[in-house]
């Protein structure tokens, strides 16, 4: 029923990179995510699939804290990041935010040139030592995200005047240009044609050599494709968390399963 | 017949009209209104369009043309229109009017018998002296031949009215028989209305339009006139501002204009920094609840009259500079009118402009793009000066811009704050003063109109007008600039 091309993935545990005990986000009174419990390992593709509306952006907000720039939103729990609490007071937000990166559903270049879209963050951290080393940084990560060879010659041009899944590779090419250790992405093909969808795929197959990467999907096929585990999302509870092959082929929990044969949604 | 009663008049009929088709087109269809080609309503609207519409047009026409052709036809019948210069015609004239309306003022008020109004007599009563008490002051005495022509006047206006009105009702029930007799059931009344609004909507364009322009030539006419009576060069490049109300004076431009631009300079400096910092402050760190309180507070700010900040500059700002720049301080100071005090009070004015427009223009950055930036590391204010500053500057120079123009335009804290002496000097704390502040004593000065002293108001004006305008559109350009480069 599913493509698994990656069935036969590499099932030997990997280091775990984040993890979340007991998590609880509430939005004012209203509470989003309940009593998640969750081990991303590295060098993995992650993907979170449910329903619309059943807090897995918000959950993926958890992992960066960006949720702290939401003045009503409030996480309860123990996350780790390499066995350190990020949500400890001594930990600092924005340097938690270089080691994990974030792309958006919808494309956000800033109004800068492409070339300073993609050097923004070494920039702000400091990552290269004068012009050629920056320049270094920015081919390199327009060359992951697949669309060096497209805007080469107009990497003075805005990044504004790409097409839409120009934008977000080139999104892609900004949040992987920090190198952080964990990226974070929010349905990042929904905005694509077929091609930059497969594009974006391959990059993220590719990423996964050197960073635990965490997808939020709607596509079951997507999820089939890319990632090495799924975790089910529920309105707000981690229902069922496994490798892909086991959750699409042989779910243990009724939902999941009829959450993936179209049942509920 | 009084204008407003006519006025009245075609409303009532139009209101009238409206039942009435209506109620024909109805029955028109035998009382059922699916019927009918349009909405009942429609049949209305169209009747009071026929009734109001060329009614009030003539009627106003009327009230424009009327008084300026009777204004004519009583000059053209002076006794001794030939041997008049063009400024004594005028003076006439305007003597003329002022004598009909307090011969009609009297005679109402029953100040002025109705035969010295209606007849020629003169004796036995002093007019100019009468129309002093009703409160017209004539610029002469009243003679035989300026009561006679004043007679002339107020019969022709009588006339006038008495025509515009019977004009004004014949047209109002044309309008009214001719819609009445169209509703019926297959009129497209909708259609009708439909046009009928679109000229309204191009007319009231056309208003705002045409005053603009009006206001634009009156300008460029008395420009033209000044130039005519005063060398051009001398008031671009003169150095020196000297008008002294015999003739002999020197109108040079530069010392207002230096004046007018260093204050605005100053007021700049002070409010672009501050309101701008208080805008991101409130939009990008505020809580919800602090800006709920701050922003309509700073908006207060703008809704002082200016007057008021002039008397701050005058009461305040001025003595405190003083205690520091003045004799008792480091000495740059003579007087506690200078350029800075208006400029420092011109600024404080100027901060709410700044800080709401700004903050209205980031709020409306996308929150994607914070999140973004905020996603990659970024601190809030690496976002807020590399983003979101960045997406928001065309609106941000617009604001300034726009704040340039409203310091540039000020009037009352120069008056107040500045002094009133044109200097050209570097020192801040001197007094100076500006355009604006020198039009307006050009002005109201006692002098007669068409001498350069007074014209030079309208150079002024002028070259004023020529300034903001180049600055709006340079703005235009910045922002369609960016525009094109960022969306
Ligand atoms: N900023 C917010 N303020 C208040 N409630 C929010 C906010 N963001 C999300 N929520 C609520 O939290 C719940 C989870 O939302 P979330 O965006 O995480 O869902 P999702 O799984 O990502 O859905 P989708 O697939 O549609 O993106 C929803 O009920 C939503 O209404
Ligand atoms: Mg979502």
């Amino acid at each position: 029923m599913y493509d698994t091309r990656n069935a036969e993935r590499d099932v030997t545990q990997n280091e775990i990179k984040m993890s979340a005990r007991k998590c609880q986000v509430f939005y004012g009174d209203k509470q989003a995510i309940i009593d998640v419990d969750i081990d991303v390992e590295d060098k993995m593709v992650t993907a979170f699939i449910g329903p619309s509306g059943c807090g897995k952006s918000t959950f993926l907000r958890v992992l960066n804290r960006m949720n702290d720039t939401i003045p009503i939103a409030r996480v309860e729990g123990a996350i780790t990041l390499d066995g350190e609490d990020i949500y400890d007071p001594r930990v600092d937000p924005v340097q938690l935010r270089a080691r994990v990166g974030m792309v958006f559903q919808k494309p956000n270049p800033f109004p800068k040139s492409i070339y300073d879209n993609v050097a923004y963050g070494p920039r702000i951290h400091g990552l290269a030592t004068g012009k050629a080393e920056m320049d270094a940084i920015v081919e390199k990560s327009l060359r992951r995200a697949a669309l060096w060879d497209e805007v080469k010659d107009r990497l003075q041009e805005p990044g504004t005047g790409l097409s839409g899944g120009q934008q977000q590779r080139l999104c892609i090419a900004r949040a992987v240009a920090t190198e952080p250790e964990v990226l974070l992405m929010d349905e990042p093909c929904s905005a694509l044609d077929p091609i930059a969808t497969s594009q974006v795929e391959e990059l993220i197959d590719e990423l996964r050599e050197s960073y635990s990467v965490v997808i939020v999907t709607h596509s079951m096929q997507q999820a089939a494709r890319v990632s090495q585990k799924t975790a089910f999302f529920h309105l707000g509870y981690l229902v069922e968390y496994g490798e892909t092959g086991q959750i699409f082929t042989n779910p243990r929990d009724e939902r999941t399963e009829s959450y993936i044969s179209g049942r509920i949604g | 017949m009084p204008v407003l009663w006519i006025v009245l008049i075609v409303f009532a009929a139009a209101a009238i009209g409206y039942a009435v088709a209506r109620n024909r087109a109805l029955a028109s269809a035998g009382g059922n209104a699916r019927g009918l080609h349009s909405l009942p309503s429609y049949y209305g609207w169209n009747a009071v369009l026929m009734v109001v519409a060329p009614s009030m047009l003539v009627l106003a026409a009327w009230l424009i043309v009327a008084p300026v052709v009777i204004g004519w036809s009583v000059a053209a019948d002076l006794p001794n229109r030939d041997a008049m210069r063009s400024g004594d015609v005028s003076l006439a004239m305007s003597d003329i009017g002022k004598l009909a309306q307090c011969l009609t003022v009297g005679v109402r008020e029953g100040a002025i018998p109705p035969e010295v109004a209606r007849g020629a007599s003169l004796e036995g009563t002093d007019i100019r002296e009468t129309c002093a008490d009703l409160g017209i002051a004539l610029g002469s005495d009243v003679t035989r031949e300026t009561l006679t022509s004043a007679q002339a006047y107020r019969a022709k206006t009588a006339t006038s009215a008495l025509a515009m009105g019977i004009a004004v009702l014949a047209l109002a029930a044309l309008g009214f028989g001719y819609a009445a007799m169209r509703s019926n059931k297959d009129f497209r009344a909708r259609n009708v209305v439909e046009r009928g609004v679109l000229v309204l909507l191009v007319m009231a364009a056309s208003i705002a339009i045409l005053t603009t322009i009006g206001i634009v030539l009156s300008l460029i006419f008395n420009t033209v006139a000044f130039f005519r009576l005063y060398p051009a060069a001398e008031f671009f490049f003169s150095p020196t501002w000297n008008p002294s109300f015999g003739g002999g004076s020197t109108l040079g431009i530069l010392p207002l204009l230096w004046g007018t631009l260093y204050i605005s300079l100053i007021a700049l400096v002070v409010a672009v920094p501050i309101g701008l910092f208080t805008a991101i402050y409130l939009s990008e760190y505020a809580g919800p609840r602090l800006r709920a309180v701050a922003k309509p507070a700073i908006e207060v700010l703008a809704g002082i009259p200016t007057i008021v900040y002039g008397l701050f500059a005058l009461l305040t700002v001025g003595p405190m500079l003083m205690a520091v720049f003045g004799r008792d301080g480091i000495g740059w100071m003579q007087e506690a009118s200078s350029v800075m005090t208006a400029g420092l009070v011109m600024g404080i004015m100027l901060i709410p402009f700044v800080s709401s427009l700004s903050d209205d223009i980031i709020n409306a950055v996308p929150q994607s793009l914070r999140d973004g930036s905020l996603a990659l590391g970024a601190t809030p204010s690496e976002t807020v000066r590399q983003v979101i500053l960045r997406a928001a500057l065309p609106g941000i120079v617009g604001a300034i811009l726009l704040a340039a123009s409203r310091a540039i335009g000020e009037t009352m804290i120069v008056v107040l704050g500045a002094g009133a002496a044109a200097r050209l000097s570097l020192n801040p704390f001197e007094a100076m003063t500006t355009v604006t502040a020198k039009i307006v004593s050009q002005l109201t000065g006692d002098d007669d109109f068409a001498s350069p002293e007074v014209l030079v108001a309208f150079a002024l004006g002028t070259t004023l007008f020529v300034i903001t305008l180049c600055m709006n559109v340079g703005a235009l350009y910045i922002v369609r600039k960016y525009r094109e480069q960022y969306e």
